[in-house]
């Protein structure tokens, strides 16, 4: 997953411009004939609420979306920009405006062509409706001086828009169906008859049960997608799913997280397992401080807890060494992590004489405070465990730690989102590019009552500078500097103890073949995916 | 006549009760902490701040509880259910979906407990020392006592990992091909250990039920004259003391009906039986407040009618009830 050496070469090529040839680069080379046909069932606890990504964010949205819907660019394994709906492409030097020209052969599942003014309509439409503000702010307009070329137009420079034309980001919509004047948010056509232009094609969706989709025969990348048929089957329960894969009733796991369920499909001989696939998404398991409460206003406390976890510890026992460390802000595998972080490795000696010489000198009966600790219901492991890991480490040096649990997402998110804590674990995912994932959790003008923004009521006047114009430049190699500086200084000050990283991974029978490990894995068309 | 100013009287309570159902039920999910438009972001994996009102908004949420209730009742009175917060799509369509699995399933599960809970009573009734009446009193009693998702855990761990024999999730195989008479035989072939799972509780108690009645009426004057007469032990049994016996589990049955609901949400989510159950249990985790409210309507309207109907039922059976 770590690919220093590599990052340079992916920045130059992710920012700059790039035209390449009709086939897509990345495709693994498989010695094995790829075989047509067949059906591919995909187990998800997720529901998503409806097909259509353009206005809903998130992973359970983005599976059957990136299938259905094709989008500008998509991505290889290595960050670099690929051909597909648009076959080439060309960012300004001054990173306001980004052209794109469009295939011509290219038809959506209604067999009307797609032209620029769909491009341009879906667009504007995700600027204005889709839940990642940033990701599309700067843009102005969108011109389409010709039927297959479009160009976006920014008011400001706005490197992340190659990153936001991935399949998850950018769908493209067909006008003449979603712009006819209804509320994109709540569009009948977002569940029903949903048509894209992707490699399968919408035949069946029952809301919380299944996703059925079929290949579209007149997919415009010429003997794509090989598989006849997706089927998304939705179980709330992790639990049947794991056996769904075991018993062969399911090929495909994605996101699966729990180690001992990891652990026992890894020694299954019919299943393979991987985590690639899931550098896109960059999940970071933490534990966020509110730096708005005492005593955690004292960044010395703050460093004084850091020295007392040992992460080690959580990856290897509490995750059954299925898990990285994280040590920054940005993913490793993103090519704007810098490995020159403030590290704190477990030191309990000197936590505590941290808190001494910080004033919280422990009491007759060795306590020093009292603090909570909340966490996001569901994944125990992830979350819980180590909630309860951390109290009991932090007892260690004085702190006593009261876990809060929170029956389910919506009332974690409530107290979250009041501000109504003093340390909580969270899950964060990066969303490929900074500008959409990073600079939201550090910005102080992002200091909202809302989930994953700065809950942490952090705020540094020069971290606010470094982002914006990190955000708002083209050089690869300078922007990554401007991330450097900021990394370092987010790793010394820790508004957040960066704890590990989600260690999701794919787990499928062996009788699937090309298995989707781009940045964007699951959440990327599976035009290249075949049984057996 | 007095049964048509009866069933006038009942209709006026039940719809009073409705309506107090209904009122609970809003305060009750409304006092759950956090709100729908939480779990959108969260499913969404973040949200800025304008599209967060603006949700609110289009969902009432802004306005004061009280508001949101009287604009919420005014649109059931209606028969208008709304529409779901999560999926945009009319709660009517989202319960009607789901109706006939939770129907399949509640029906086969009552069904079975009643012929399998009567006939086991019987049988042990025949002879109430016997080892094998011994045999049932321990086992209904275990049956009774055990939770019903505890026994479907047991049950999906045997039959998905020992003994992979049973399906043991969803209603039909996933590639979902099957139509015609495979596609009926598919089904069934689901519905086995959810309907078993279901049916053990009430099982457990209509065989005690059955039993007592069953000795009771044993031990009664015309079956004795019916003996005397020579009649066959089967006769005897079968036509004479049964169908007398069998009137209080009838009764309760009734009444019990809605108790099968309830337990088939736990069926529901352990079985992974896409019936109303799992949607109102997933609905609550999303807050989707039209939903669960719509759900739970439902559910309070049929347990009424099942309790009338019951109600009616018995009064016709027993022609004592009707003097007073």
């Amino acid at each position: 997953m770590n690919t220093p050496s590599l990052s340079r070469r992916a920045l130059a090529v992710a920012a700059a411009t790039l035209v390449a040839g009709g086939s897509l680069l990345a495709l693994p080379a498989s010695a094995q004939a790829v075989k047509e046909g067949g059906t591919l069932v995909i187990g998800t606890p997720q529901a998503p609420r409806h097909l259509n990504g353009a206005v809903q964010s998130g992973i359970a949205t983005a599976l059957p979306s990136t299938q259905i819907f094709a989008s500008p660019l998509r991505f290889d394994d290595k960050w670099n920009p690929q051909p597909y709906l648009a076959e080439s492409w060309k960012l300004s030097d001054d990173a306001r405006s980004l052209t794109l020209n469009l295939r011509k052969n290219a038809v959506f599942h209604d067999g009307k062509p797609i032209t620029s003014a769909d491009v341009a309509f879906s667009i504007m439409a995700i600027k204005a409706n889709h839940p990642f503000s940033t990701m599309l702010g700067p843009v102005e307009k969108v011109d389409t001086p010709d039927p297959y070329t479009a160009v976006i137009r920014m008011a400001t420079p706005h490197p992340a828009i190659v990153l936001a034309m991935s399949p998850a980001l950018c769908p493209i919509l067909p006008k003449h169906i979603y712009g006819d004047g209804a509320d994109l948010k709540t569009h009948a056509r977002n569940s029903q008859d949903v048509v894209g232009s992707g490699p399968f094609r919408l035949t069946e969706f029952k809301p919380g049960q299944r996703v059925v989709m079929e290949k579209f025969d007149k997919f415009f990348l010429p003997g794509k997608p090989h598989l006849d048929k997706i089927i998304i089957s939705i179980t709330p329960d992790t639990q049947s799913l794991v056996l769904g894969v075991e018993r062969g009733d399911i090929q495909m796991l994605p996101y699966a997280v729990g180690a001992v369920d990891l652990k026992r499909l890894k020694t299954n001989p019919n299943l393979q397992i991987t985590d690639k696939g899931y550098e896109g998404i960059g999940s970071i398991n933490w534990l966020a401080f509110n730096t708005a409460k005492k005593p955690l206003n004292d960044v010395n406390v703050r460093k004084a807890i850091a020295f007392a976890i040992d992460k080690n510890f959580i990856t290897k026992a509490l995750m059954g060494g299925f898990a990285t460390v994280a040590d920054g802000p940005i993913v490793p595998s993103s090519p704007f992590a810098v490995p020159d972080l403030v590290k704190y490795p477990l030191d309990l000696k000197k936590s505590a004489e941290m808190l001494d010489a910080a004033g919280y000198k422990a009491g007759a009966n060795g306590e020093r405070f009292k603090l909570s600790i909340d966490y996001l219901p569901g994944g125990d492991e992830q979350q819980k465990n180590v909630a309860e890991y951390l109290r009991s480490q932090l007892k260690k040096v004085g702190i006593t730690v009261e876990v809060r649990a929170s029956a389910d997402f919506p009332a974690w998110a409530r107290r979250i989102a009041a501000h109504d804590f003093d340390m909580t674990m969270d899950t964060v995912f990066n969303w490929g590019d900074p500008v959409i994932g990073v600079h939201r959790t550090y910005l102080s003008t992002n200091i909202k009552p809302i989930v994953w923004t700065n809950t942490q009521s952090y705020s540094n006047p020069k971290v606010d500078e470094l982002l914006n114009a990190a955000g708002t430049i083209v050089d690869p190699v300078k922007r990554k500097a401007y991330y450097a500086t900021f990394e370092k200084i987010v790793t010394d000050e820790v508004p957040i103890v960066f704890i590990n990283l989600t260690p999701y991974h794919t787990v499928a029978s062996k009788k699937v073949g090309n298995l989707p490990t781009t940045i964007w894995g699951p959440a990327s068309p599976m035009d290249d995916v075949y049984m057996k | 006549m007095n049964l048509l100013r009866l069933l006038a009287s009942r209709l006026a309570q039940a719809l009073l009760l409705v309506v107090a159902v209904v009122v609970l039920n809003f305060a009750l999910v409304h006092a759950a902490p956090g709100d729908p438009v939480e779990t959108i972001a969260g499913a969404s994996g973040g949200m800025s701040e304008e599209l967060k009102a603006e949700l609110r908004q289009s969902y009432g949420l802004d306005k004061p509880l009280p508001v949101q209730l009287g604009v919420y009742l005014s649109r059931v009175a209606r028969l208008d259910l709304g529409y779901s917060y999560f999926f945009n799509l009319p709660v009517v369509d989202l319960i009607g979906e789901r109706i006939p699995a939770t129907l399949l399933l509640v029906l086969s599960s009552v069904i079975c407990a009643f012929v399998a809970g009567t006939g086991i009573g019987v049988l042990a009734a025949r002879k109430p020392n016997g080892w094998l009446s011994q045999t049932i009193t321990v086992l209904s009693l275990v049956g009774f006592a055990a939770p019903v998702f505890w026994t479907g855990m047991l049950l999906v761990i045997l039959f998905a990992s020992v003994l992979p024999i049973f399906p043991v999730a969803e209603m039909r195989s996933i590639d979902g091909s099957d139509k015609g008479l495979a596609g009926v035989l598919d089904v069934l072939w689901h519905l086995v250990l959810p309907t078993f799972t279901l049916s053990l509780v009430y099982l457990a108690h209509y065989s005690r039920l059955a039993r007592a009645s069953m000795l009771e009426v044993l031990g009664s004057d015309f079956i004795r004259t019916a003996r005397a007469k020579g009649l066959a032990d089967r006769v005897v049994l079968y036509k004479h003391a049964l169908r007398n016996a069998i009137l209080p589990v009838v009764t309760v049955l009734g009444l019990q009906f809605g108790n099968v609901l309830a337990g088939a949400i736990l069926v529901e989510t352990v079985f992974n039986w896409p019936g109303l159950g799992r949607l109102a249990f997933e609905s609550v985790l999303r807050r989707d407040y039209p939903t669960i409210l719509g759900v739970l309507l439902l559910s309070a309207v049929v347990v009424l009618v099942m309790n009338l109907l019951t109600d009616l039922c018995y009064r016709l059976v027993d022609p004592r009830i009707q003097k007073r």
